[in-house]
């Protein structure tokens, strides 16, 4: 820490990049400023490359971070002019008239070092939910189709579906954890037993394999067609994300887009809000086969690891008429634990699965489900709750 | 023979390259510094660029012992870090038994000493003999493993001890020098990372990629390392599920050779088409007429 001290300007300027990378959406705690400044005193070298090695591999722990981190080292390290402003940027109430950043900057750095701190918008106003909502009331509403609500409707709707949690089976893993029925001996547990009892007996402890939820990831269709739907479904999967770890959630229209971070946040209205910034294609045209392929290439090997159990929720009325649809719901059910589907076209009896992307995908899919209204939901979370295993009676009896 | 650590950046380069390892200037940077700051390495790449190799060199480059842990789901302490001997404990009970030992305290000190305890991976890479000799621990693939597992490295790796219930703390006189391995088939908490230097592993350019291929496919003629490795860097530019790595064309340029092969020709390449690509639909969209083409591209940008 003394020499971090004596280190006096270097430090300073190390802890504004820092702030700079914090702006910039890099999670760099305080820890790693104080790291870096050793870090950079060790190396001991002035060559910029060296500099700028040696403050990656302290600062960065993520290489999707590695082009803000450049973009926010070459303007940081380069132009004093630019960084003295930015600093007095980032200092709270000293704001000049900012020149114009440069165009080839990101968007998130601009943001970090432009943007003016602006208080947290805060809610205008609270809606007072009724607290008692009668039985009947609640019956109706959770048989009513999402597409035919009212506003006041859809906002009940919504306070219910905050409520819902979603059961997903527990799986074994290979760690055990003691039962009374276990199938294996804690030695350990057992010896530790027998010397309280001074070692004349030895009662068995038993132990059994430990049960955990897999990771759930969800895939939600945004596009125009699935507009009533998606939105209700948003609020649902905002409650299941808070509900537990290993939830990822990617929407996708003509592109696919993650959006577990905007999801966390605690508040459905905040989290929300975040979720409509992250979105570009809202409610535009769908491209199925083509958002299945990127999370296939890009995201699958990240996020189906542990066993993962995906829900696809679709409409399956695809742009491109299936094209190359059956091949990629393959791969996916293929590297997946289980895969549902949930369609709210299900909802009519005389649905067929005529249109071109529903046959190809149809036979890839362990479970389809209806998810149109509350019902639908809750019913989805009954059905998860039982034993899962591929292809399962459901899909068959309505093949 | 243990070697003193390397003392600038410089130094790391030709430790890694004594050992064989073409590094760039990145990764000696983040080992330079891993191995100063006594910081684990985290090391985070695609399969086959590398990653495990970077351990083993520097344990050889360093003359101390490699400790490897290889992850796998379940991983607990009993086979990570250490285990009781429980058949020589339950014969100690006996025996004292035997020799009318009535005190539970005594029997509890002599059942649970040190002479009982078997160590694993990790509290051997905390033992060490003596200064300078710490061995070199390699977490290999920790994706692999589950959260638990993760969250009992913390206490390792920031404080290079290990907290046994029975007899107290495992606490290393000299910290191991740590590299730990991801594929990322999952994401590692941040706290895990936090504690460690990042490096992402790429895959190489050009130059340093036939810099390896001359050391470790010797039997290979010059001009043929030049043109597997143009056409390799030419694949990893087309649209592949996975991308093939380092030990690919490693293993490639070997075959080749074994098939007295001087030069790429398009039914050689398609013929060993597999040992670059792994996915039934790469090999679909490369093999004919985009290998015929690739070879082309290869052997023009090999010639220039």
């Amino acid at each position: 820490m003394i020499r971090v001290e004596t280190a006096g300007k270097l430090a300073e300027n190390v802890m504004h990049f820092a702030r700079l990378l914090r702006a910039a959406g890099l999670r760099v705690g305080p820890d790693r400023v104080i790291d870096c400044v050793k870090a950079l005193e060790i190396a001991g070298s002035q060559h910029r490359e060296d500099w700028y090695w040696t403050m990656s591999a302290v600062l960065l722990s993520k290489q999707e971070h590695r082009p803000i981190f450049d973009q926010a080292f070459n303007v940081f390290w380069r132009d004093p002019k630019l960084t003295e402003k930015m600093m007095s940027l980032l200092l709270p109430k000293a704001h000049g008239r900012a020149a114009k950043p440069e165009q080839q900057q990101s968007q998130r750095l601009t943001d970090a070092l432009y943007s003016q701190k602006k208080p947290e918008e805060l809610q205008a106003e609270k809606k007072e939910f009724e607290a008692r909502l009668t039985f009947s009331s609640r019956e109706v509403l959770s048989r009513m189709d999402f597409d035919t609500m009212s506003a006041a409707e859809l906002t009940q709707a919504k306070q219910m579906l905050s409520q819902l949690r979603l059961p997903l089976p527990v799986i074994k893993t290979r760690r055990f954890q003691v039962h009374p029925a276990g199938i294996r001996i804690d030695l350990r547990k057992t010896l530790k037993e027998s010397l309280r009892e001074g070692g004349d007996v030895i009662p068995l402890v038993r132990a059994a394999p430990a049960e955990l939820h897999p990771p759930l990831v969800v895939l939600c269709d945004i596009s125009g067609s699935m507009n009533p739907y998606s939105r209700m479904f948003l609020h649902f999967l905002h409650a299941i994300t808070n509900d537990r770890d290993r939830v990822t959630v990617f929407v996708f229209g003509t592109r696919l887009t993650n959006i577990t971070r905007a999801l966390r946040h605690r508040d459905v209205d905040v989290a929300m809000a975040k979720v409509a910034e992250a979105i570009q294609d809202w409610s535009g045209g769908t491209r199925i086969g083509h958002s299945l392929r990127e999370f296939n290439w890009r995201w699958s090997r990240r996020v189906l690891g542990q066993n993962a159990c995906v829900l696809l929720v679709s409409d399956g009325l695809d742009r491109e008429a299936g094209e190359g649809l059956g091949e990629e719901m393959e791969r996916l059910a293929k590297s997946c634990r289980y895969l549902v589907w949930l369609n709210p076209l299900l909802r009519y009896d005389k649905f067929e699965a005529r249109p071109a992307g529903v046959r190809a995908m149809l036979p890839h899919v362990d479970l389809f489900l209806p998810v149109h209204n509350l019902k639908s939901l809750v019913d989805l979370a009954r059905t998860l709750n039982g034993p899962l295993t591929r292809n399962s009676q459901e899909k068959r009896a309505w093949r | 023979m243990p070697q003193p650590l390397p003392k600038s950046i410089d130094q790391t380069q030709a430790l890694l390259a004594a050992g064989e390892y073409v590094a760039d200037r990145s990764l000696a940077t983040s080992l330079f510094l891993a191995l100063a700051m006594r910081r684990p390495l985290f090391l985070e790449g695609e399969a086959g660029v590398g990653k495990t190799e970077i351990a083993k060199v520097i344990a050889d480059g360093l003359g101390r012992e490699l400790i490897r842990l290889q992850c796998y789901e379940g991983l607990d302490i009993g086979q990570a870090a250490y285990e009781w001997n429980y058949p020589r404990q339950m014969i100690e009970i006996r025996l004292a038994e035997a020799a009318g030992e009535k005190s539970k305290e005594r029997l509890a000190a002599d059942i649970y000493s040190e002479k009982f305890l078997v160590k694993r991976a990790l509290a051997r890479a905390l033992e060490g003999s003596g200064q300078g000799t710490a061995p070199v621990l390699l977490i290999d693939e920790l994706d692999r493993t589950d959260e638990p597992f993760e969250a009992y490295l913390l206490e390792v790796l920031s404080d290079w001890q290990i907290t046994i219930p029975e007899i107290g703390t495992l606490r290393a006189a000299e910290p191991p020098v740590v590299v730990i391995t991801s594929n990322r088939t999952r994401e590692i908490h941040d706290a895990v990372k936090r504690r460690c230097f990042y490096h992402w592993v790429d895959y190489p350019d050009a130059r340093r990629e036939l810099e390896i291929l001359t050391r470790k496919a010797p039997g290979a003629a010059a001009s043929l390392s030049r043109e597997v490795v143009a056409f390799v860097q030419q694949l990893r530019k087309s649209d592949l599920f996975k991308l093939p790595g380092v030990a690919e064309t490693i293993d490639w340029a070997n075959c080749l050779v074994a098939l007295d092969r001087v030069t790429l020709d398009p039914e050689t390449v398609n013929n060993t088409l597999g040992v670059l690509l792994k996915y039934r639909d790469d090999l679909e969209r490369i093999a004919g007429d985009e290998a015929a083409r690739l070879v082309t591209e290869a052997k023009a940008a090999a010639a220039a």
